[in-house]
């Protein structure tokens, strides 16, 4: 060692690298262990989350008819950076069969970062999406000659059958609305928007799974991070069976082409809902897809409403197939029994006349065969004023209230709430406080309403209503609320109602004999005996509407029909023989009667109806 | 003393040295192979990776080393000069056959592999400096002493920064100012330089911007007030003086808080206020040393004065005479500039990649932010990010801590030697391993500007391997000697 004056100075030395390696110390215990945001943007830096989409749940009628399932589709996604020269762009806009002033377009708005805001010339761009395996057949053949280009798959749905387009409803691009509501949704998911696909989105959207991927500092996919230990698998949707019977729906809307109406079909033990047909509809394959948006923008401006779902939408005065209903609440409020006659003058009947002949007095059975209106006004009447007006009115409006809340319990004039039934209308049976408003509280009396005797005047119900309201007298005194999934516990959704089951026995024979002699009497079923009744809405805007309701077999009914066929004119007509045609392809699982079937199918009633 | 003459090198070597040689080396060639890691990444010995090439230059530093452990100690001594001569040559000669690489023209392609003169010159300079200070008769008795040291480091620093555009390899000499330190410059000298640094920052920092309350003004007056202060603990050593000094400063502090009040009422340009606060300073230190005949606080006086040419040469410099890119380091490093994307890109990716590596870090191979170069130079100058992002706060604090036993070492083998020569060379070796050290780690931690040189051992490239090789290998054979010579 050589001793010099200096020699401190080493201690300053040293302690400058003690120092300074000190200081570095603190530094690093800030930025790793105090400083909590690096690690959020370190992930943000380097992973990709990539969804993975699970296939969504199929339909299936009740037979096992496979009615909606999933369709492959491709979008073909391109890497703008790997688009060299050797890029033979003409050959490309071959494949795709696009100009190329399409090309060039797309390809600027790719690179506007205003419109697509996660532009990177590094990752995958989406440049034509919902394409079809043969529009990407060519493309596929020759993808190695175009670097950069791939082609990714997803799923849509597609169809067997033409039909129930209503009932299914649709799948479409979920609005920003749905992302706010359910966390779930991200831009550019589907989700049902309407029909069964909306009220079971939950069940068959399954859930979505998740690929965590890493990135580099350009953008470029590196891989799965840490070998996938935080990527989750998608869960495919569950399937649903309808109620439907695809054989059944195809038939109603087929009977239902060239005019506007539709058909319901219960099954009256069960509430199932067998077919629901509103007419026009169209084919539920022009909304899925590329075509969604336009099909869409068609059907909401054509002048007949195909998006309007007549069947349980649409509101119409039942007509006189709510004698059947007046029946019940009379006998069951003791203004009538079945021996009861009323008089009846035909056309010169005061104040309501008939539009039949017939005996006269006529007993309930054969007022029902009949349709006698003078009857049911007499009943009417006579069941409102069982208790006089008394001095205030009183004694009548509670008999009106009385009557209204019996007609109610058919299910008329109110929605379904505990059903999986989407779009309903309500209806109306009006009700005292409405006549209040417009007669004054003692300005009306049964003679003010008589129109709700035959069903006609301010009451309003869907054909839903209707079949629900024949499945409730099939089955003689309760209804199962209708509904479209196979599902045993809603047998538990039962509605019993407050009308002794021994007044059923009249008004269903009276239906049957609405079938027999009536004015159904050319649509019966050799092998079937029917019950059904005619009604004919009157409607202020053109020709009366058709109504029929009824069900078969009568002693062991298996399927009610409701069936509406506006500006038909007579029920017995146009409404009663769909009826007849669908108890029999129910029933025996087949046409025989396919004359019938041909002439009603190809008969157009109204001519802005289009067929799909 | 007598000398060992049986000239058996590897009983005296300085064994520890070559373990933390070897742990860096090793531990640094793993964390090239993790910062260049991708899922089909060959193996860490595949010549076409990184971490590959890293191991040939190993191999070759290992030769290199065993190389110059076999070579007589006093050719060291004997070829400085020549080597100095040559080396100059070779720096003159580099800009004109080297490529643009990045701006700088410094590195020579030679076949398959490319080489950066600039550091083996490190070495050189300092064997020539040892040589130049170590002989017999020279004495650092005054400024003029050093002026040869100065043109010693001065010249290839010049060549390097303004031929070769490589301010980052010119500005390592100024770690010989700590050799000059040890072997008698005045301690004064180191005083200025920090000061300076001090004052620079706070004028850039806020200088040109006129903050509310002049907050500003606040914190440059501040910083000359604490120089000045200093200053004087050093020039006075009179208790009355100093105490009579910090008194004026103190009030001349609670003045200035009080103008900065008034302030809020009515604005004033601090600015002026501070510079003249400055002066007022300057000459009540001229009358108090001419009443009591302490000429030293002339100096005093002449500081304060300093200090304002200073702050206003620094706003200057810094607007006029910085290019725009090194203008934009400095204020992305003081701060006063948010730019994630641009100048600070580098530095906030580095900050994101250390401190997202946590307490433990992400394990070997495991990190994102590094493999998946978000980090540039992320296997060079950057490698620390993958230490700190793989291996967490106890790894980058246990690498820091081998480096701060391994300078440590550097000294105590520097004060054994018995000849002027071997210490003068030992502390230079000392000095540029911290300098680099300070430099590259503070750059990653954003504590320091931006300047592009290696972490020792650790950053991939031959270059910069073989020069600290050669460095720390020609110090280990002249300590094996040590015995050997005489004083």
């Amino acid at each position: 060692m050589i001793n010099d004056q200096y020699y401190r100075r080493r201690f300053v030395i040293s302690g400058i690298a003690v120092v300074v390696v000190l200081v570095y110390i603190t530094r690093l215990f800030y930025l790793q262990i105090i400083d909590q945001s690096t690690k959020d943007q370190a992930d943000n830096n380097a992973l990709v989350r990539q969804t993975i989409y699970p296939s969504r749940g199929l339909i299936y009628d009740r037979n096992g008819e496979l009615l909606v399932f999933n369709q492959p589709i491709y979008e073909v996604t391109v890497v703008m950076r790997e688009m060299d020269q050797n890029w033979d762009t003409a050959r490309f806009c071959n494949c795709l069969n696009i100009t190329r002033e399409e090309f060039n377009q797309r390809i600027s708005e790719i690179k506007d970062k205003r419109k697509n805001r996660g532009y990177s010339r590094w990752t995958p761009q989406v440049f034509i999406s919902q394409l079809k395996k043969e529009d990407i057949a060519t493309l596929q053949e020759s993808l190695f000659s175009f670097p950069g280009v791939q082609i990714r798959k997803r799923t849509l749905r597609d169809y067997t059958y033409k039909a129930a387009a209503h009932v299914l409803g649709s799948v479409g691009e979920v609005n920003q609305n749905d992302i706010d509501r359910d966390s779930y949704y991200t831009r550019g998911d589907y989700s049902g928007r309407d029909g069964l696909e909306r009220t079971y989105e939950l069940q068959l959207r399954g859930k979505k799974g998740v690929e965590v991927l890493m990135r580099d500092s350009k953008g470029r996919i590196q891989g799965s991070y840490h070998d996938g230990e935080l990527d989750l698998p998608a869960q495919a949707g569950t399937d649903l069976q309808t109620t439907l019977d695809i054989r059944l729906q195809l038939l109603a809307e087929e009977l239902l082409s060239g005019k506007i109406g539709s058909v319901v079909a219960i099954e009256p033990k069960t509430g199932e809902i067998l077919a629901l047909a509103s007419s026009p509809t169209w084919d539920p394959q022009q909304l899925v897809g590329k075509a969604r948006s336009t099909n869409y923008t068609m059907l909401q401006q054509d002048e007949t409403k195909p998006l309007y779902n007549r069947a349980t939408q649409a509101t119409y005065p039942p007509g006189s197939t709510f004698k059947t209903i007046q029946a019940l609440v009379c006998l069951q409020q003791k203004a009538i029994t079945p021996n009861t006659l009323y008089p009846c003058s035909g056309p010169e009947s005061k104040p309501i006349k008939c539009t039949h002949h017939h005996g006269s007095p006529v007993a309930l059975d054969k007022a029902i065969e009949q349709s006698c209106n003078p009857y049911f006004w007499c009943a009417f009447r006579d069941l409102m004023q069982k208790d006089g007006y008394g001095t205030d009115n009183e004694p009548f409006k509670k008999r009106y209230d009385l009557w209204r809340d019996a007609v109610m319990a058919f299910g008329l004039g109110q929605r379904f709430t505990d059903t999986d039934l989407s779009e309903q209308s309500t209806g109306t049976i009006p009700s005292t406080q409405f006549f209040n408003r417009i007669y004054g509280e003692r300005g009306w009396k049964a003679i003010t309403v008589r129109s709700l005797s035959i069903g006609q005047g301010e009451i309003l119900v869907t054909p839903l209503q209707l079949a629900n309201q024949a499945a409730a007298i099939a089955n003689e005194g309760y209804f199962i609320t209708p509904h479209l999934n196979r599902n045993d516990s809603m047998l538990l959704h039962r509605h019993t109602l407050d009308i002794n089951p021994q007044h059923f026995a009249v008004v269903k024979e009276g239906m049957h004999r609405v079938m027999q002699y009536g004015t159904g009497r050319w649509y019966q079923i050799d092998s079937i005996a029917t019950a059904g009744k005619t009604g004919t809405a009157q409607n202020p805007h053109g020709k009366d509407h058709a109504i029929f309701i009824g069900f078969a077999p009568v002693n062991n009914p298996q399927i009610a029909v409701a069936v509406v066929v506006e500006n038909a004119g007579f029920g017995a007509t146009w409404a009663c023989p769909v009826a007849s045609l669908m108890f029999e392809q129910y029933l025996t699982g087949d046409i025989k009667r396919t004359g019938l079937k041909k002439k009603i199918s190809d008969s157009v009633l109204n001519e802005s109806v289009k067929k799909w | 003393m007598r000398a060992s003459r049986n000239g058996n090198i590897w009983t005296n070597l300085d064994w520890q040295t070559i373990g933390l040689f070897l742990i860096l080396v090793v531990f640094g060639w793993l964390n090239i192979y993790g910062a260049s890691y991708t899922p089909d990444q060959t193996s860490i010995f595949d010549f076409s990776n990184r971490a590959g090439k890293q191991f040939a230059w190993i191999i070759g530093s290992v030769v290199l080393g065993v190389v110059l452990l076999l070579i007589d100690y006093k050719t060291y001594d004997t070829l400085a000069y020549i080597a100095y001569g040559l080396m100059l040559l070779l720096l003159l000669a580099t800009p004109f056959l080297a490529h643009n690489v990045k701006g700088s023209y410094s590195w020579i392609s030679l076949g398959p592999v490319s080489l950066q003169p600039a550091e083996f010159a490190k070495c050189v300079v300092a064997l020539t400096i040892a040589k130049y200070m170590g002989q017999y008769d020279y004495r650092m008795r005054s400024w003029r002493d050093l002026i040869v040291p100065f043109l010693i480091i001065g010249i290839p620093a010049l060549v390097i920064m303004v031929l070769q555009r490589e301010t980052g390899s010119a500005l390592v000499f100024a770690a010989f100012l700590l050799v000059f330190y040890r072997q008698g410059m005045s301690g004064y000298v180191l005083w200025v330089g920090l000061a300076a640094v001090a004052l620079f920052v706070t004028s850039i920092r806020w200088g040109g911007t006129p903050l509310p309350f002049g907050t500003g003004s606040v914190g440059i007056l501040s910083c000359m007030l604490l120089l000045t202060a200093i200053e004087i603990y050093f020039i006075c050593k009179e208790h009355y003086v100093r105490f009579q000094v910090l008194i004026l400063i103190s009030s001349v502090l609670g003045v200035y808080s009080i103008c900065m009040l008034l302030n809020i009422v009515w604005s004033m340009p601090f600015n002026w206020i501070s510079i003249g606060v400055v002066i007022a300073l300057a000459v009540y230190a001229l009358i108090v040393s001419a009443y009591w005949r302490k000429y030293q606080l002339i100096i005093v006086a002449l500081f304060c004065l300093l200090c304002i040419g200073y702050t206003q040469a620094c706003d200057f410099v810094f607007q006029k005479v910085l290019q725009p890119h090194q203008r934009i380091r400095i204020e992305v490093l003081l701060g006063m500039k948010e730019d994630p994307a641009g100048a600070g890109y580098n530095v906030n990716q580095a900050r994101i990649a250390i401190g997202s590596g946590r307490f433990l870090g992400k394990g070997y191979l495991r990190g994102t932010q590094t493999k998946l170069q978000f980090v540039p130079e992320q296997d060079t100058d950057f490698i620390f990010c993958t230490v700190g992002e793989e291996w967490g706060f106890l790894g980058s604090v246990a690498v820091l801590l081998v480096y701060l036993y391994f300078i440590l070492r550097l000294i105590t083998i520097a004060e054994r030697q018995r000849s002027v020569f071997n210490r003068i060379y030992a502390y230079a070796v000392a000095g540029i391993f911290l300098f680099h050290l300070t430099i590259n780690v503070g750059m990653v931690l954003g504590l320091m500007p931006v300047i592009g040189i290696p972490l020792p051992f650790f950053s991939y490239g031959g270059s910069s391997l073989w020069g600290f090789t050669l460095l720390l290998f020609i110090l280990l054979r002249l300590d094996a000697a040590r015995t050997e010579q005489l004083n």
